[in-house]
């Protein structure tokens, strides 16, 4: 298809065709084409369907703005919903498809809707669909469900890549238009580090879509010529494709670079697109200004556009969206777009202007009080309805519309800070206000500065002034430019029609709407908004909040700053959430945390599961095990017949010395170690201030001041901070220094009645019963002088060591365990077989230290000294945590040995209903104990201490298991502890 | 005036030049009975409650800015009563019923959707936990579901199921638990709170409150002193601020949680679903927006805003979940300034002062209390007796070591 | 947001963790508060809208615990401190 109403002139390069397709048809376009420039020079106007009504659409504008032209764009798993084609850039072979309508986009089913339109009014779901109360769900919701929504997703894996970037500079100039090259270039001049930020993929801004001189050159030729200057400065970094989207605090903000959306797909090794995370000591705002529309009757049809946009295809694209246009304005920048236009041999049949007098505009049929009342042209523009200034109405026949209401500073970064604009009279716009973020300057056609001149010496006043405040000179000489003034006379909306006249185009919010609200007192500015919906499409109301707010003014007749405005959020324009989330996705969400022995677990086919951030071996099946439950049973069956190893590094490991390190513990342990004698460990139980147990661990003292404390693996980042809390912010005069070594050391338990066996082949020193007792700890050396920790302690109920060396030999070490075991047929045991011996040997763990118990609940009440201060220690004498009927730690055993329980399970009295009053607690933990042959549990229970001996269910109503159970001590193995001493 | 779908066509075809203003802006009276402060979801609720099922007259709202304007207007609309603990459960799920006939009751169309909501599992430490949790619920009247891996798979197939750095292993689901429409609610509360008589003052902020021997007289307001028998604050965030005109300091902390939206989308996910391995949740819209969260900012705020690294957090944690959410956009941020409470649970009680009574600390999860909220403070206001609901919502209750702590995080407010 | 550290300068907040009030510091002595005193200092909270110093911890970096002077209505920092020079200034000792 030939491009019927491409023009001459424009930034696109004729040379070079580029094939696309919209909705499967071909056609042809340039390089430097948006899909929406492409579209319009091949005649096509239609692009897309509304909301609500569905009504059809073509684009309003030329920009990110933009509220109709949206696309599904790409295919498969890239297919991209919401595309606004009017900043989509051709790339040879791109493919678009309309979306939100069926069957096709010029006849679309639920089109019907427009015709209901009358029912359809703001809020009117909110009074209806009520009865019956089932039907909500059943019938209404699915069937709004299905019409709502813009786009679709393919539900397919973003094949993309994409980065986070950090930058650091001086000066961030967020649009690189008139105002932002001028800034850009007087900073860079005076040396200040610059970040030149456009959304667009050319930068200067409304140079390239205007047709009047910078100096000696046209707009967009002096943009080239300040571009290249920037480029040779290396201070300076000029980032196309680029869209300053959120102001933070204290200088951050956050930028989306789209690398690679102007191709068909990345370039090997490129992302998508990058976050960028700016910091910068100033940011200067020079975004430029969105033209808003007049909502008339029937505005919305396809060839209605913006007047600055119609020029702006025309002047940069090429690109005449009519051959027969017509100019609604109240303003002369309307005007602009006739002459360009009409300079273009485009016919332009008439002007239509709200204003009575200014200059007439010479050789067109220019109306001076006059309103375009009505439209014509069901899927594109056929003819508007003009009321003249004596109240004639005629139809003139047009195919495209510029409509201009005035522009409005693009203020929405200046209020990410929740500050609110001020309104100007003289531009009949908002400018940005006070107590926006610090910092954040603005300068152009953002700050109210409207024609290119100001544009250019407010960006270079602005600029002198930031360079000034950080000690630097910045003169600057400016090129002559135009400096018409605003002229405008606003008209808001055109009144007297009966039909709908359309604000907010994509979310279908007409003037009728914003009246209902006001008949119905949703008057405040916020209740109109989340009334209507105006301002909440995809466009953020970027060109139709202003008027909405304008209209509810005149409602209410009050003043429009005394009206108020919403506020503008971040983003400033929508953001890929693959560009947010950046590479933690996948598997590398987050990070792994790898033990010593996981390369040699892994040879030996191990299953590893996700503890935190770890990778711990859950289990190591052998040749013939068919279920996880096999190699668990032969795990611990050989560990308690002759010796298991596993690796226990994970446990957090903090290094406590100085001389007041016993004081210290004492503080922040419930129970004493600064009695604890030098080579001997002590279990620790730690509280909150709260007296809730926070953790446990075992810490040993390996010197008079020199302490090795261990903790739980879930919890040692958080005792360490706890611990430097203490240390700097309440007692901060202690002789005590702490450092994390978790990481520092390799770890493997050693437990069963051959583990002194088996260790005595590697240690250097006597580890007799003697030598080294239970609970004994010391510096060693293996191997033959490697230096190591060796503690005797035990988690499995077992004869046990713990024996630690540099994390560097943790693999050898492994190995070495395995190669001296092989005489006792050691096994390497995993997270599962630890939890079957602890349960076993009813050591809390997990399940039970959840932070929502007591020393008490756990039976460990008499640990907590009350001789001495400690950390939660006060607050565990309240009655709340002393009640006689309170949770204690109990366990739990099936009365038929065959029958399962489950964790989670409930505790009811036998034959009690089932009811929250008869509730008498839950299954904390459950393992299957091959020991016992049975499934044995802890749990807490109320009263429990009083219950050991007695029977009650254990009921699990999500599995549909109630099963009679015992309740027991939870030391279910040794309790007389025979074997940890042997 | 009586909202139908007849009433609608009726009006569709005169114009619809009979809709009456949803409720009045009337000039405060001299003195009240009850002075509710705060306009949002729980202060419209109060009073729509003290008037409907309680009978009391001569209330007013006193509203610093605008009706629903606080966290009632800036949540992502989840309700559900899924909770743990023995002092939440039953008052949850009294909301959750009171939500079931909520529209009918009030007579707007909140859209009160009950499509489920499910918790994903991750570990199997995770699975006992919410087994623990599921039976809880269902001893105290609720719904509760386990799913495993594939029943999750089934209904939502493009999950990371495949290459998940935690993988899904099931979820629990209640099927009760859904959305409503946010702002709705907080209308609908307030046009049937005007209907029966009650005052509701906007733009009129709380400066001061005059206490006489122990006993409250009235408040002080950007317009004028207003009298009162009785006060009740429910302004959530602000709390402090507020109940700092009586000289309480409060167990909490204000701290801002943002809240994002996406462009609209056609269908994909039904319910609500929330990543046990990341901080992340998510919803669909009726008009297909995907409404998302996560983890709070974590420092005290004010300001109604957050910073970039949560809204970065909260992406990674929907691309985790989700990998297909790459080319959705995000819409929009914003932020609202939660009551984090020192257990992450609610007081709902009298205070030193006669007269004076306080509802707060809802954390994240004022949302979904909103109806029992209303309805227990209403009851609380009305007869100086806590709902039966809401008898462990006591401000002593930390005096006592009765902390009503779901997540185990003791008395660090961004913990929970 | 970005604190600029006593001892390392200017360094993104996302280093940091954050507890709360710097209150925290002036923990009572356990064996002698009264269990009202011990009350206030674990739950309350002044929790201003305005001027807040609290403590953040660097965990990201040298693991120093800070009192930040920060405005919780524009987040605006104006003082940083090493918590133990104010726990010192506070009287805290051993």
């Amino acid at each position: 298809m030939s491009q019927s109403h491409r023009i001459g002139g424009g930034q696109i390069d004729r040379t070079q065709p580029l094939n696309f397709t919209f909705d499967g048809k071909s056609f042809v376009g340039h390089p430097g084409d948006t899909l929406a420039s492409a579209l319009l020079a091949n005649g096509v106007q239609l692009m897309g369907r509304s909301f609500k009504y569905h009504r059809p659409r073509g684009p309003l504008s030329a920009g990110s703005e933009e509220p109709n032209a949206l696309v599904e764009l790409r295919s498969g798993a890239r297919q991209e919903p919401n595309t606004r084609a009017t900043v989509a850039e051709l790339f040879d072979g791109l493919q678009a498809r309309s979306q939100n309508r069926w069957p096709s986009l010029a006849y679309d089913a639920l089109s019907i809707n427009d015709r209901l339109n009358s029912f359809f009014t703001a809020g009117f779901y909110y009074k209806t669909f009520m009865w019956p109360a089932a039907f909500w769900e059943k019938l209404y919701e699915p069937i709004i469900r299905r019409a709502a929504g813009l786009g679709s997703m393919s539900r397919l894996e973003d094949p993309d890549d994409y980065d986070k970037g950090f930058l650091h500079c001086d000066l961030l100039i967020i649009g690189a238009g008139p105002a932002g090259l001028m800034a850009a270039l007087t900073a860079g001049r005076a040396g200040l580090r610059v970040v030149l930020a456009d959304e667009d993929f050319r930068m200067g801004g409304r140079l390239n879509a205007e047709t009047y001189a910078v100096g000696d050159h046209s707009g967009a030729d002096w943009a080239t010529a300040v571009q290249s200057e920037l480029v040779s400065l290396p201070n300076v970094r000029l980032m196309t494709r680029t869209t300053v989207v959120g102001a933070f605090d204290h200088g951050i903000y956050s930028a989306v670079e789209r690398v690679s959306d102007h191709l068909p797909t990345p370039l090997a090794g490129k992302p998508r697109q990058t976050l960028w995370r700016i910091y910068t000591a100033h940011a200067l705002l020079t975004g430029g200004a969105t033209e808003r529309p007049i909502p008339f009757e029937n505005n919305d049809r396809p060839g209605i556009m913006l007047a600055g946009s119609l020029r702006a295809y025309a002047n940069r694209w090429g690109v005449a969206a009519g051959d027969r246009v017509a100019i609604f304005t109240n303003n002369d920048d309307g005007l602009r777009s006739a002459t360009d236009l009409q300079s273009k041999g485009v016919d332009v049949v008439a002007v239509i202007d709200s204003r009575e007098g200014g200059t007439l505009l010479p050789g067109i049929r220019h109306l001076r009080g006059a309103q375009v009342i009505d439209s014509a042209g069901r899927l594109g523009l056929k003819s508007i309805t003009v009321r003249g200034p004596n109240g004639k109405v005629e139809t003139i026949s047009a195919n495209a519309l510029g409509v201009s209401g005035g522009w409005n500073p693009n203020v929405n970064i200046t209020s990410h800070h929740r500050s609110r604009p001020d309104w100007r009279d003289d531009i009949a716009a908002f400018v940005p206000g006070s107590g926006g973020p610090a910092n954040l300057h603005c300068a152009g056609a953002a700050a109210g500065h409207m024609s290119t001149h100001a544009a250019l010496k407010s960006g270079a006043e602005a600029a002198r002034h930031i360079a000034e405040s950080m000690g630097k000179q910045a003169p600057y000489v400016l090129p002559v430019a135009e400096d018409a003034p605003v002229q405008i006379t606003p008209l808001w909306y055109v009144p007297g029609g009966k039909g709908r006249a359309w604000i907010d185009q994509q979310n279908d919010v007409t003037v009728k709407d914003i009246k209902l609200a006001h008949q119905e007192n949703f008057t405040s500015v916020e209740h109109m908004k989340r009334y209507t919906t105006l301002g909440m499409a995809t466009d953020q109301g970027k060109t139709g909040n202003v008027i909405g707010l304008a209209l509810m003014a005149e409602l209410t007749g009050q003043s429009i700053p005394a009206t108020g405005t919403t506020i503008y959020r971040p983003p400033y324009t929508p953001v890929a959430m693959g560009a947010l989330a950046g590479r933690s996705r996948g598997k590398e969400f987050k990070p792994f945390r790898l033990t010593p022995s996981h390369k040699w677990a892994a040879e030996q086919g191990a299953i590893f599961v996700e503890v935190g951030n770890w990778l711990r071996t859950q289990w190591l099946p052998r040749p013939g095990e068919t279920t996880w439950r096999q190699s668990v049973d032969r795990e611990v069956l050989q560990t308690r017949k002759s010796v298991g190893i596993c690796d226990v590094t994970t446990l957090g490991k903090i290094d406590i010395q100085g001389t007041d390190a016993g004081l210290f513990l004492d503080r922040v342990y419930a129970n004493t170690f600064s009695t604890l004698p030098v080579g001997k460990c002590r279990y620790g139980l730690m509280l909150r201030e709260d007296g809730m147990v926070f953790d446990d661990g075992t810490t040993a003292r390996m010197a008079e001041h020199e302490y090795v404390m261990t903790t739980t693996t879930a919890n040692a980042v958080t005792v360490f901070r706890h611990l430097e809390f203490c240390r700097q912010c309440l007692w901060p005069d202690l002789d005590v220094q702490l450092i994390s070594t978790t990481e520092a050391w390799a770890q493997y338990s050693v437990a069963g009645p051959n583990a002194r066996n088996l260790l005595a082949k590697l240690v250097d020193q006597d580890i007799s019963d003697a030598a080294f007792p239970y609970m004994g700890a010391g510096n060693i050396t293996v191997c033959g002088g490697l230096r190591a920790r060796l503690f005797r302690i035990s988690f499995s109920g077992e004869l046990a060591y713990e024996i630690a060396v540099p994390t560097r030999y943790g693999d050898a070490l492994i190995r070495k365990l395995v190669e001296v075991g092989a005489e006792f047929d050691a096994v390497v045991y995993g997270t599962e077989t630890l939890g079957v011996m602890r349960i076993e040997k009813g050591h809390v763990a997990g399940g039970e230290l959840n932070g929502q118990s007591s020393a008490l609940n756990m039976g460990l009440g008499k640990m907590v000294s009350k001789k001495k201060d400690s950390i939660g220690m006060a607050m565990t004498l309240r009655e709340g945590l002393n009640q006689p009927g309170g949770l204690r730690l109990v366990g739990v055993r099936p009365v038929d040995p065959a029958a399962s329980i489950s964790a989670g399970s409930h505790f009811l009295p036998l034959g009690a209903a089932p009811t929250a009053e008869n509730d008498g607690g839950w299954l904390t933990s459950k393992v299957f104990s091959p020991h016992l042959g049975c499934d044995i549990a802890l749990g807490y229970l109320k009263a429990g201490d009083q219950k050991i001996g007695t029977r009650m269910r254990a009921v699990n109503f999500l599995t549909q298991v109630d099963t009679e159970v015992e309740i027991v001590s939870p030391h279910f193995f040794d309790p007389e502890g025979e074997r940890l001493r042997a | 005036m009586r909202y139908s779908g007849f009433r609608v066509i009726a009006e569709a075809l005169t114009g619809h030049k009979g809709w009456k203003p949803v409720w009045r802006d009337p000039t405060p009276q001299p003195d009240y009975d009850y002075i509710i402060v705060g306009g949002g979801g729980h202060g419209l609720a109060t009073a729509y409650y003290l008037a409907k099922e309680f009978k009391q007259a001569r209330i007013a709202v006193l509203e610093k800015g605008y009706l629903g304007g606080g966290n009632v207007g800036r949540n992502t609309t989840i309700i559900r009563s899924n909770y743990l603990l023995d002092g939440n459960e039953p008052f949850y799920e009294f909301s959750l019923k009171l939500w079931e006939g909520l529209e009918q009751d009030f007579n707007y169309n909140a859209m009160v959707s009950q499509r489920g909501i499910m918790n994903l599992i991750h570990t199997d430490a995770q699975r006992d936990a919410f087994t623990r949790r599921g039976n809880g619920m269902i001893l105290h009247g609720a719904d509760a579901v386990l799913l495993s891996r594939d029943e999750v798979k089934a209904i939502y197939p493009f999950l990371n199921f495949d290459n998940a750095r935690f993988p899904i292993k099931g979820a629990l689901a209640q099927k009760r638990g859904g959305t409503v429409r946010h702002d709705a609610v907080a209308w609908g509360y307030a046009r049937g709170a005007d209907l029966r008589g009650v005052d509701l003052i906007q733009n009129c902020e709380v400066t001061g409150m005059r206490i006489e021997n122990g006993k409250i007289r009235g408040v002080e307001t950007s317009r004028g002193f207003i009298g009162a028998k009785k006060v009740g604050v429910a302004v959530a965030g602000s709390s402090s601020r507020v109940m700092s005109h009586a000289g309480m300091r409060l167990p909490m902390e204000s701290h801002v949680l943002q809240a994002f939206v996406s462009e609209g989308l056609k269908p994909l996910i039904d319910g609500v679903m929330t990543f046990g391995a990341g901080h992340f949740y998510v919803s669909q819209s009726d008009k297909g927006g995907l409404v998302f969260g996560g983890d709070i900012d974590g420092y005290n705020s004010y300001a109604q805003r957050g910073n970039l690294p949560v809204i970065e957090d909260v992406a990674e944690g929907g691309m985790a979940l989700m990998p297909m959410i790459g080319r959705a956009r995000l819409l929009r941020t914003w932020g609202g300034i939660m009551d984090m409470s020192m257990d992450g649970s609610p007081i709902i009680d009298k205070t030193g002062v006669e007269g004076l009574y306080f509802n707060g600390g809802w954390c994240y999860g004022g949302f979904k209390a909103t109806p029992a909220s209303g309805w227990c403070f209403a009851h609380l206001l009305a007869t100086d007796q806590p709902h039966k609901t809401a008898t462990a919502y006591r401000f002593d209750r930390f005096a006592k070591g009765l902390m009503i702590d779901e997540k185990g995080q003791g008395a660090t407010p961004n913990l929970h | 947001m970005i604190i600029n550290h006593p001892i390392l300068g200017p360094r993104d907040a996302q280093e940091f963790v954050y507890l709360g009030d710097a209150s925290l510091i002036n923990r009572p002595d356990g064996l002698t508060a009264s269990p009202a005193e011990m009350h206030d200092y674990v739950y309350l909270r002044d929790n201003p809208a305005g001027l807040h110093r609290e403590l953040w911890y660097h965990e990201q970096g040298d693991r120093s615990w800070l009192v930040v002077t920060r405005n919780t209505v524009t987040h605006e920092i104006t003082k940083v401190e090493m918590a133990r020079d104010v726990a010192r200034s506070m009287g805290r000792s051993k």
